[in-house]
């Protein structure tokens, strides 16, 4: 089956086709085919892995474009652990997401469009996780970005969506551009974007510095934008605007990983370059952190699990900063479950209350019993409590921080801290004490419930895939990626008691503050630091910056070109004519009919040149 | 042979046709405003399918033009009726036959005067496929001026307000530029050892002319050229021509009569003046990255939103200038790639704005907004031809891109990397723009306004489906650029 791998971004492209030219028309059938497509790519996807477990290895290219000299441009697929695992993470998120949107998109008015997005989405993951060089991981990297700004922009009459879907794509293209030049720049340096072949010149020494580190920071630039690192990390947490569906699979699961993915996928070139090494690990630290403070004060129920997000991916990008790209991989594996699972969560509460903010929400645990244990997990999963998933990876991730420098380590561990608090503090305040808003009981579809408990088994399970004391399989099958020490197999006992006991602080806090139900403890609390938390509430004004930025300097720019295009190219052009050909006002005062009637004679007399000049001919070249 | 006649008479016949089809329309008896359409379209139908069996045809592994056909004429002087494609101007024929096609469609309920119109339309498709088809220069020239008529008069009678200021300008622009490719012609001519204006003899000897002769030669050809193509400072005629233009005429314009200053630049100075061409390529690629930034920046904050494309289109010719700049095989691919892919989504982006003015009789963006509820179909093109405009890929815009980008990125390292910026800027006027127009609430004004006809439909579709078919499957038109430039390649030795 790994020999046609490509079946499986195939089946949702087949279904996305289908949907586009015909089926839209029935929305039930959109939906659908967006889930039989995904789950042939998920069934086969399982597949791959067993196949890819038992030690099969696929490395296929065609030629693509073709350039007048050299090879062509080619596209290709590879099956090796790492796309494995990946095609797992993807097309079951998907798969589980989509059956979700029937009972949360139902009724809809876009719900055909939604679901041929979410197949083009899927469709373009799955291509992305299996492409085999940089330009072709480029080019699904892109269609991801485009899927994203459909289905943040879902809701299009609403002007925050659509400009939501606009600011994610810009700014995750100012990474983009960061990543193309990195892309045109490796092709300058070495004839290939064969990732393969890349990694085997940073081994032998066929890409050295200052090349070597320029080109992987410049592809790290991408992954910035995309996985919504510092300082492009804007527009994730606007990209909620989307439906909650959509935050779990795109924003919190998958493509938003696309960026770990891809240090993963050239962790072979990164581990050459000590200097990137440190730039990856400190962007991530600074990043989870950071993004940690901010869902500290947040009130919107996704914002928190947005910025939760970009913390996380802060972790993994600090992971294979550390060289620990399997610790990396492990958490973004594990992370993608409970996290999707809590948007899922999430969208089941806002379905109940139809609000965000979690100030009115309160005493949800009895509407939505089920939603309420499988958020309490996931967020113990987030919070690195054991033995849930998430334990098993943070550990690894710190104790690769620990060993590169304390300070990374540091950031880390009060990140698990604010983490376990900001996780807790979310979940008190829709579930615990009583209701602040006005929830009444309806249903749930069994479409949405299902999910959520399907959701739970890899929450509570994939960490042992890696667990040190079954002796780190996932490691095991990583293993080989690059030179090696892409594995923090040891367990850290030390490491793994105080991380454990800072979370488990956090969430006492969290239950101290929050835990009744009522807000007047922290409200306090936020009144006495009252100019600290103001910074934090305002994302420590960096959006501000880059309204200012794009607002007043680009805009104000473009002004002046516009000005200088209008008065004085435009000006001396038609001062010249003024002068020389005919007066402007004349030029602009002709009467239509002298204008016609010119233009006419200028025809008449071009036929007659011409019958002049084919008259010869016709006699036979004699004039 | 092909229907059972010489490749050669089916490449006359593409080009003769449409002025058999004109002369038809102008001296047809009686009422001919509804047959002039059918005239018309029957003989673009004929000429696009004429067109696409010759690129059938092509065979990519000879050397030179193909389908040729060389009749001396005025044999005194040296001049031919020769005609035939090569790699570089059959992809560029293609389009102009596929784009006359669909802008008789675009243009099918004109009422105005429809005799001319569709007469003057099939004059300007004749005299652009007889550019790109002429192997003599002298031809090249005629063919040239004979476009400037039935544009002068497309835009001077059927466009909007400022018709005639923009008609006049663009006329003005053209005939001065004329005359300077007319000097140039002359004096590649004269200097030549046999007095000839065969441009394949031409391309032959003119690199062994002394260096001082090449330059003022270059110049000569530049300026003419980069009036149409159009550069930077020489483009102010194209925002005025373009939004004054009827649809059609502008689809025409971008489409394929801004590739007429490009191709000239490729065939005359790159293919014919080797040393002038190192000596300036320098400050050929200043002048394309100021085309792409300050094209893209311009285009930022017009409130019309033809101007918007128009000035996109400046942005985007400065790829072609800037893979042209750059004198290595992969950048000169990417430079006749973009001619080709700018035709088709600049084409679909005029398109899409003609059929938003025929519904809200207005191109002011600030009194649009919301239209995505009440005309989905022009909503996605519109998308569909951004999202190609700014460089997306899985569409043509991108290959095209790519290929100016690593071919020019070893030549010219800043320059690329400012041009590869742009497409941050691109992204940013194309979003926005599709924001005010297609997203936010519905407004009141345009709760009646409908969505495309099956006609308008079917027309746009066509070019989304070669804009997608090109961007999946590049080797479609690379296998036919490629050997066409071959023989300007190698002159710059790499």
């Amino acid at each position: 089956m790994s020999q046609v791998a490509w079946i499986i971004p195939a089946a949702p492209l087949v279904a996305f086709l289908a949907i586009a030219f015909g089926a839209r028309r029935s929305p039930v059938a959109s939906g659908w085919l967006t889930i039989l497509g995904v789950l042939v790519a998920t069934v086969v996807s399982f597949v791959v892995l067993g196949e890819a477990l038992a030690g099969v290895r696929v490395d296929q290219t065609y030629a693509w474009l073709p350039v007048p000299s050299g090879p062509a441009f080619p596209l290709g697929f590879q099956v090796d652990p790492l796309t494995a695992t990946m095609l797992i993470v993807v097309s079951t998120v998907s798969l589980l997401v989509q059956i979700y949107s029937v009972g949360y998109m139902h009724g809809d008015a876009g719900y055909a469009r939604y679901f041929g997005f979410m197949a083009l989405f899927t469709m373009s993951m799955l291509g992305l996780v299996l492409a085999n060089n940089l330009l072709a991981i480029y080019i699904f990297w892109e269609l991801v970005g485009l899927c994203s700004y459909l289905l943040i922009g879902h809701w299009h009459e609403r002007p925050e969506a659509a400009q939501a879907a606009k600011k994610a794509f810009i700014v995750t293209r100012l990474g983009d551009f960061g990543f193309l030049v990195g892309i045109v720049f490796l092709f300058a340096q070495t004839g290939t974007l064969q990732v393969s072949a890349l990694a085997n010149l940073a081994a032998s020494g066929g890409l050295v510095d200052p090349a070597l580190t320029v080109g992987i920071l410049l592809v790290f630039a991408g992954a910035v934008g995309k996985s919504a690192q510092f300082p492009l990390h804007v527009w994730l947490p606007d990209a909620m605007e989307g439906p909650t569906p959509v935050s779990a699979l795109i924003h919190a699961a998958t493509m938003v990983a696309a960026g770990v993915y891809l240090m993963a996928r050239t962790f072979p070139i990164l581990e050459h370059s000590p200097t990137a090494l440190t730039v990856v690990a400190t962007v991530g630290a600074f990043t989870a952190l950071f993004m940690a403070t901010m869902g500290l004060v947040s009130t919107d129920i996704k914002r928190v699990l947005a910025y939760s997000t970009a913390s996380q991916l802060g972790y993994m990008m600090l992971g294979i900063g550390a060289g620990a790209m399997a610790a990396g991989m492990f958490h973004l594996v594990n992370h993608a479950f409970f996290k999707a699972l809590l948007f899922l969560c999430a969208g089941s509460i806002i379905h109940l209350v139809n609000t965000n903010d979690l100030f009115e929400m309160g005493g949800l645990r009895r509407w939505r019993p089920v939603t309420f244990v499988a958020m309490t997990v996931a967020a113990l999963s987030l919070a690195g409590i054991p033995p849930l998933s998430g334990f098993w990876s943070k550990d690894e991730i710190l104790g690769a921080a620990a060993g590169v420098h304390p300070v990374l380590y540091l950031a880390a561990l009060v990140t698990g801290f604010l983490t376990a608090f900001y996780m807790f503090r979310a979940v008190f305040l829709a579930f615990a004490g009583t209701s602040r808003g006005d929830a009444h009981a309806h249903a749930e579809p069994a479409s949405m419930t299902i999910p959520l408990l399907a959701l739970l088994v890899p929450t509570v399970v994939s960490g042992f895939w890696g667990a040190p004391f079954l002796g780190n399989p996932f490691g095991a099958f990583l293993e080989g990626y690059g030179e090696g020490h892409g594995l923090a197999a040891t367990f850290h006992f030390d490491v793994a008691a105080l991380s454990t006991l800072l979370g488990v602080g956090g969430v006492l806090l969290a239950w101290a503050m929050y835990g009744g139900g009522n807000l007047h403890r922290g409200r306090a609390v936020a009144a006495r630091v009252r100019p600290l938390y103001e910074i934090v509430a305002n994302r420590y004004y960096v959006d501000h910056v880059y309204n200012w930025v794009a607002g007043r300097l680009v805009l104000g720019i473009a002004w002046l070109a516009s000005q200088f295009d209008q008065t004085v190219v435009d000006g001396v052009v038609n001062g010249i004519g003024t002068v020389g050909v005919a007066s402007g006002a004349t030029l602009r005062r002709v009467q239509s009919g002298q204008v016609q009637l010119y233009a006419w004679v200028l025809f008449a007399g071009v036929v007659a040149i011409a019958v002049a000049l084919v008259l010869p001919m016709l006699t036979g070249g004699r004039v | 042979m092909a229907l059972g006649l010489p490749m050669e008479t089916l490449l006359n016949l593409a080009i003769w046709l449409p002025l058999v089809a004109a002369a038809v329309i102008v001296l047809w008896p009686g009422d001919v405003e509804r047959t002039a359409r059918w005239i018309a379209a029957v003989s673009a139908g004929i000429v696009l399918a004429l067109a696409l069996i010759l690129a059938a045809s092509f065979d990519g592994s000879v050397a030179g033009p193909q389908f040729a056909t060389r009749i001396p004429w005025i044999a005194q002087l040296g001049v031919s009726y020769a005609v035939g494609l090569d790699g570089l101007s059959l992809p560029m024929f293609v389009l102009n036959a596929l784009l006359v096609l669909l802008a008789v469609f675009i243009s099918w309920n004109t009422k105005l005067r429809a005799r001319e119109y569709f007469a003057l339309v099939m004059v300007l498709g004749a005299a652009v496929s007889g550019v790109f088809a002429s192997l003599d220069f002298f031809l090249f020239f005629l063919f040239w001026e004979l476009e400037l008529a039935p544009m002068f008069l497309l835009i001077g009678i059927w466009g909007s307000d400022r018709r005639e200021y923009a008609a006049m300008k663009f006329i003005l622009y053209t005939v001065v530029g004329s005359a300077f490719m007319l000097v140039a012609i002359l004096v590649l001519y004269i200097a030549a050892p046999v007095r000839s204006f065969d441009m394949v003899y031409l391309a032959q000897v003119a690199p062994q002319y002394a260096a001082p002769l090449q330059a003022v030669t270059w110049l000569l050809f530049f300026i003419a050229f980069a009036v149409k193509t159009p550069i930077f400072p020489f483009h102010t005629w194209l925002p005025d021509a373009h939004t004054e233009a009827p649809t059609a005429i502008s689809v025409l314009l971008a489409g394929v009569l801004l590739k007429l200053g490009a191709y000239g630049l490729l065939r005359a100075n790159l293919g014919m003046l080797p040393d002038a061409t190192r000596q300036f390529a320098a400050a050929l690629a200043v002048l394309a990255v100021i085309n792409i930034l300050y094209g893209a920046l311009v285009a930022m904050m017009q409130t019309d939103l033809k101007r918007v494309i128009a000035n996109s289109s400046i942005s985007h010719m400065g790829y072609v200038v800037l893979g042209a700049s750059a004198l290595t095989p992969i950048a000169i691919q990417g430079a006749v790639f973009q001619m080709f892919t700018h035709g088709t989504i600049t084409a679909l982006l005029f398109m899409a704005v003609g059929l938003i003015y025929d519904r809200t009789h207005t191109r002011e963006i600030s009194a649009m907004g919301g239209l995505a509820g009440r005309m989905p179909v022009i909503a996605t093109i519109s998308v569909v031809g951004g999202l190609a405009s700014l460089g997306l890929p899985g569409l043509s815009g991108f290959v095209s891109e790519f290929l100016v980008f690593t071919g020019s990125f070893p030549v010219w390292g800043a320059a690329t990397v400012l041009g590869i910026f742009a497409i941050v800027i691109t992204a940013g006027y194309i979003l926005w723009l599709v924001e005010r127009v297609f997203f936010g609430p519905e407004r009141p004004r345009w709760i009646h306004v409908g969505d495309a006809s099956r006609l308008e439909t079917t027309t746009v579709g066509i070019l989304v489906a070669v804009i997608v078919i090109v961007g999946v499957f590049p080797s479609i038109l690379g296998d036919i650029i490629i050997p066409g430039i071959a023989p300007i390649a190698t002159r710059y030795g790499l």
